[in-house]
């Protein structure tokens, strides 16, 4: 959600035909990068994010868990996810705390799943933004997502996610979360800046014994424009269920792919098939044999 | 010897009860209000649809609740005309001359009651259809969800609810492809409409295509109008 679009080129737009207009200037891509492994669970960045966005979440019932709000919501647009793990390997428990929200896939399946022009946008540094005024509370994007991450309001009927502050990024800043992070968990910069830094981390984090550590930037999505610098790469699912190699899904694909070819190629050989038949034929008339016979049968009855 | 030649009006059969015609009618304006804002929703290229009401969310508060009404009133439909609707030996023999029926050479085929073979498909594909629209519909709608959850217990899985968009819309276009053939069907066999506006079609028109009906109905008629 923006109110005041950012004045950034369109890579993508939701049900638009046709490639968008080039760039006017060439495009630099952007990244946040989030090192779950420096990560103490202090949730700056959600009251950054509330602050900045103008966000507030009804307040909730204590479950027993860290976790606060329960889960996403059109007002809250990330949220840290709380994960033990009894690592038998290391012979520890280990907190595993993931800020979770939208990852700004570089091929969005909730812009794809979207059947309002323009209600979203993909920009050519890679943010993916939701445009609230040509939103119309469908909830497509829902299904697109294959990260589970887009809500829609019960308030006004618009879905909503995080936009990686592209109001922020647009006057060169980078986005609230990373700039109130007490430990450098969140950082913000270009995605070959975050890839080089993220390359460090786990060379590090190899070097103290974690051996599984790596980047995650899911080729399925063909990339993603929020990473994770993760202390166990090969068990994604260890971090509250995040999808070890997540693809916009294949109903999703086909909803949106083939059934809408084939749907349209059926309607319009329907029409089509009516009006050869008419021509062909003529049309079915009742003929005045018919309408005396009618007469005849009745008067014999009668 | 024609009706007008002995000065009386030309025979009309009753074919439809006044009540029957509106229960068809809040379907049919229920259908095409549904099939406008879900083929605006299913291809962006007919996106501009939903300015027919009043934009896009409109259409989409619009949709489900016409798609409720629809739901009501085909049942209504289905309540009156199944029974006319059952399959029946003759259907087969229609069938088998379906190049006869296409051609319009009726004189070919046998003769048939109130519905013939065509209808009893359209009947009950529609019927089918119907209940597969309105139970994956109110998976895609989010009061619906909630009204599923409180009262069943079921909670629709992210998965679940993508399966019912595809279902959803591969139905609908079934359904709308079925209601091209039903409306065609009706313009290009002359004398039909009347059947939904009035009620009444020709006796020349029942002769044509529903002997057997019309024989029932000239029978009964007779038979009360004797006593």
């Amino acid at each position: 959600m923006s109110y005041l679009q950012p004045a950034f080129d369109l890579a993508k737009r939701s049900a638009t035909t046709g490639a968008m207009p080039a760039p006017a200037k060439p495009a630099v891509e952007v990244a946040k990068l989030i090192d779950v492994s420096k990560c103490i669970g202090c949730k700056a960045c959600q009251v950054a994010c509330m602050e900045w966005n103008d966000l507030r979440q009804d307040i909730q019932e204590n479950v027993g868990v860290y976790d606060n709000p329960h889960d996403l919501s059109e007002n809250t647009w990330t949220l840290m996810r709380y994960a033990e793990w009894d690592n038998p390997e290391r012979g520890q428990l280990e907190w595993l705390i993931r800020k979770d929200g939208c990852m700004h896939c570089q091929d969005p399946g909730c812009l794809k799943a979207c059947p309002a022009p323009g209600a979203i946008v993909k920009y050519t540094n890679g943010i993916v933004d939701f445009i609230s005024e040509n939103c119309i509370g469908c909830g497509y994007c829902v299904k697109g997502c294959p990260f589970n991450i887009p809500r829609i309001s019960n308030a006004d009927n618009k879905a909503y996610k995080c936009t990686l502050c592209s109001d922020r990024v647009a006057v060169g800043q980078g986005p609230a979360c990373a700039k109130a992070c007490p430990t450098k968990a969140i950082t913000f910069g270009t995605k070959a800046d975050m890839k080089k830094l993220a390359e460090e981390r786990i060379v590090d984090l190899k070097g103290r014994g974690y051996p599984k550590a790596g980047l995650y930037d899911p080729p399925g999505v063909q990339g993603t424009h929020v990473m994770y610098v993760l202390h166990h790469a090969d068990k994604t699912s260890l971090y509250a269920g995040l999808a070890q190699n997540p693809t916009i899904s294949p109903l999703v694909e086909l909803w949106k792919g083939a059934a809408k070819y084939a749907g349209m190629a059926l309607l319009g050989m329907a029409a089509v098939a009516g009006v050869v038949h008419h021509a062909i034929t003529g049309a079915n008339r009742v003929t005045p044999e018919d309408e005396a016979n009618a007469e005849k049968l009745k008067e014999r009855k009668s | 010897m024609s009706a007008n030649q002995k000065g009386r009006e030309p025979l009309r059969i009753q074919r439809y009860s006044g009540m029957a015609r509106v229960n068809h009618w809040v379907v049919a304006i229920s259908f095409v209000i549904l099939m406008l804002s879900g083929l605006a929703f299913f291809h962006p290229s007919l996106y501009p649809l939903t300015g027919l009401f009043g934009g896009g969310a409109t259409a989409r508060w619009l949709h489900p609740i016409a798609g409720l009404v629809l739901a009501v009133a085909f049942l209504g439909l289905f309540v009156r005309f199944f029974t006319a609707n059952l399959p029946e030996k003759g259907d087969v023999a229609w069938v088998a001359k379906s190049i006869d029926v296409l051609k319009g050479h009726e004189e070919n085929l046998p003769e048939i009651g109130k519905y013939n073979a065509g209808q009893k498909a359209v009947f009950w594909s529609q019927a089918i259809l119907v209940t597969v629209l309105l139970v994956t519909g109110i998976g895609l709608w989010e009061p619906g969800l909630h009204a599923v959850e409180r009262w069943f217990g079921f909670t629709a899985s992210l998965d679940q609810r993508r399966l019912a968009a595809v279902i959803h819309a591969g139905a609908a276009i079934l359904a709308i492809t079925i209601w091209i053939v039903h409306v065609y069907a009706a313009i290009w066999v002359r004398g039909t409409l009347s059947a939904m506006t009035r009620g009444t079609v020709s006796g020349g028109w029942a002769w044509r295509h529903h002997r057997k009906w019309l024989r029932k109905e000239v029978a009964r008629d007779s038979s009360t109008s004797k006593t």
